[in-house]
């Protein structure tokens, strides 16, 4: 089985986000990368397929020149092969969908699995689009994941809790949300192979962006708040301040 | 002239009220433009009372190929439907329905899309989305190149009201069942009745404070359930709980669970750490109940009590039980 994985290099989840000299990216001082969280999802998928199916698990990743430590980490874990789509832009989803999509034709693909969102820019729907452009099924927000015979078993999270199932025919995009597997830590095996292994490295060749970024801004700041006392004998004072104050019960 | 094209989800035969809040955003917006508001319903669901929610034109597409949902069925139809409308705006809520079939029919129509906006507005002439990004850490101010399709952040729009009376033009979806890639099959549900954190308007949630559900903390979390139905609020969780398998991960609050814009939000033994605190800093009013008076929580409420969650929650719902009741 031919399984890809698309993972985002992604500012740390710990990082304070400034927004930069032009006012539209953010300020990368100080800031250091990881795995965007839901990938990581999709990269333990990925490995549990190829475990239980055999076949190989390629990692596609766009990025700067040289950008390839979340790269060895998805190796270290147990993918198999990468390819660095080099790039030092800002893309939104669509362009980065499309750059993605064009890589993933090139490779054989049964299963395409990615983060169901990224920690940073949010858009929830690259997965999706690879998916339209690559005339596939795409299952989103996946929990649970089974494959035979060419189909897949499918479970997705959706509003209040419910879980959709889905039956799809390979291959298929899936994007992967928390509770869907637990991602493991790199052994000192797979860490030594993530040192070997050649990471190739093509331009990207991303299309231009659907949006176009006009400001990047901190969150209006919250007006001070109050401590309104010390245990139980401060909740009628909180009380009678939600009602006659903040207006909202 | 600019017209809006916006899907509005039915839930259980009603329009959801997310479906609403984009429909009530659409209409503000194709007003300032100078358009109109094309509503459209996708499968089961009447559209016929919309036009008193602000929309000048009803869409209804049913028929056996949208009787169930379908990510690539639905963004067929509606970017059918954004080119026959001529929508410059395409808008759905940004509930898991809206957020995963937006984006292939953006793709489809080979647009960007503008995710789980929380504002729209219409600068020299063009529109513009702003969208929290980094879980609420930075907002984004966005335009599309093209047509924008953006979809809305829950119980961030208001709902409108109109006196429109159009009737709903009705068509079957312009394909079979037998086209579609990814069906729903099932639906299993949820514990019932229970609210979603993403749409409440009102979430309590509770952090490592409360202590393991398992052993010491099982009447703290019966205690936050109890807050929780109280207020008909939805309950939430930081991720500490969450990874520690207290409580379920649909409840995550943060920049790695959901990012949440309630009324009012109320942080129960929840420390506060950055990750949390963007998911939840675009609440309206935010109250934190925590022993640490120098917990980073108290930084972002607006009305804190220091104290034990054991004592200060059961008072708290007896106290609004009450206010509620008067």
């Amino acid at each position: 089985m031919d399984i890809i994985v698309c993972i985002r290099r992604a500012p740390t989840t710990d990082a304070r986000i400034k927004p930069g000299a032009d006012d539209k990216t953010y300020d990368p001082a100080g800031v250091n990368y990881d795995i965007s969280e839901y990938d990581k999802f999709a990269i333990e998928a990925g490995i549990n397929l190829k475990e239980k199916h055999s076949g190989t698990v390629t990692v596609v990743c766009m990025g700067p020149k040289g950008a390839t430590k979340e790269i060895r980490t998805a190796i270290a874990m147990g993918c198999d092969a990468a390819h660095l789509l080099v790039d030092d832009g800002q893309h939104d989803s669509w362009s980065t969908a499309q750059a993605l999509a064009a890589k993933i034709k090139e490779l054989p693909h049964d299963v395409v699995l990615c983060g169901w969102n990224s920690v940073d820019n949010q858009s929830s729907s690259t997965g999706q689009m690879i998916g339209e452009l690559l005339g596939l099924p795409s299952v989103s927000v996946v929990v649970g994941l089974e494959v035979a015979d060419g189909k897949a078993e499918v479970e997705r999270l959706a509003a209040k809790g419910n879980r959709e199932k889905y039956r799809v025919n390979l291959p298929a995009v899936f994007t992967c949300q928390k509770g869907l597997n637990k991602p493991r830590s790199a052994n000192m095996k797979g860490i030594m192979m993530a040192k070997k292994t050649q990471v190739p490295e093509t331009p990207s060749n991303a299309p231009a962006n659907g949006l176009t970024v006009v400001n990047l801004e901190p969150p209006p700041p919250r007006p001070d708040g109050k401590i309104v006392g010390k245990g139980a004998e401060a909740v009628p004072e909180l009380v009678k301040l939600l009602r006659e104050e903040a207006k909202v019960i | 002239m600019s017209n809006v094209l916006v899907f509005v989800e039915f839930n259980e035969g009603k329009p959801a009220k997310p479906g609403l809040q984009a429909l009530g955003a659409a209409h503000t917006l194709a007003k300032e433009l100078g358009g109109s508001t094309t509503a459209l319903v996708i499968g089961d669901g009447d559209p016929g009372d919309l036009g008193k929610n602000g929309a000048d034109k009803l869409v209804h597409v049913g028929g056996e190929a949208v009787a169930y949902y379908s990510p690539d069925g639905y963004a067929r139809v509606i970017a059918a439907q954004a080119e026959a409308v001529g929508a410059n705006v395409v808008l759905a809520s940004a509930t898991p329905m809206g957020k995963d079939f937006l984006a292939r029919g953006a793709a489809i129509a080979e647009c960007g899309l503008a995710a789980d906006c929380t504002e729209l507005k219409v600068v020299d002439g063009k529109v513009r989305a702003v969208r929290p990004v980094f879980a609420g850490k930075a907002l984004q101010t966005v335009e599309a190149t093209g047509n924008l399709w953006a979809t809305l952040r829950p119980n961030v729009f208001a709902e409108a009201s109109s006196d429109g009376s159009a009737a709903a033009e009705q068509s079957d979806a312009p394909f079979g069942a037998g086209d579609l890639k990814a069906v729903v099959k099932e639906i299993v549900a949820g514990v019932q009745g229970k609210l979603d954190v993403a749409e409440a308007e009102i979430v309590v949630s509770g952090g490592r404070g409360l202590k393991d559900p398992d052993g010491e903390g099982k009447q703290n979390w019966e205690n936050l359930n109890a807050l929780a139905d109280a207020l008909g609020a939805a309950t939430g969780a930081s991720r500490a709980v969450v990874d520690a398998g207290w409580r379920p991960h649909a409840d995550q609050v943060g920049q790695t669970g959901k990012t949440v814009s309630p009324k009012l939000y109320i942080a129960c033994g929840i420390s506060g750490a950055i990750q949390h605190l963007a998911g939840m800093s675009g609440s309206k009013v935010i109250v934190a109940v925590n022993k640490d008076e120098n917990a980073p929580i108290f930084k972002v409420a607006d009305y804190g009590i220091v104290g034990m969650v054991e004592d200060v929650v059961p008072a708290l719902t007896v106290a609004l039980k009450e206010a509620l009741a008067s």
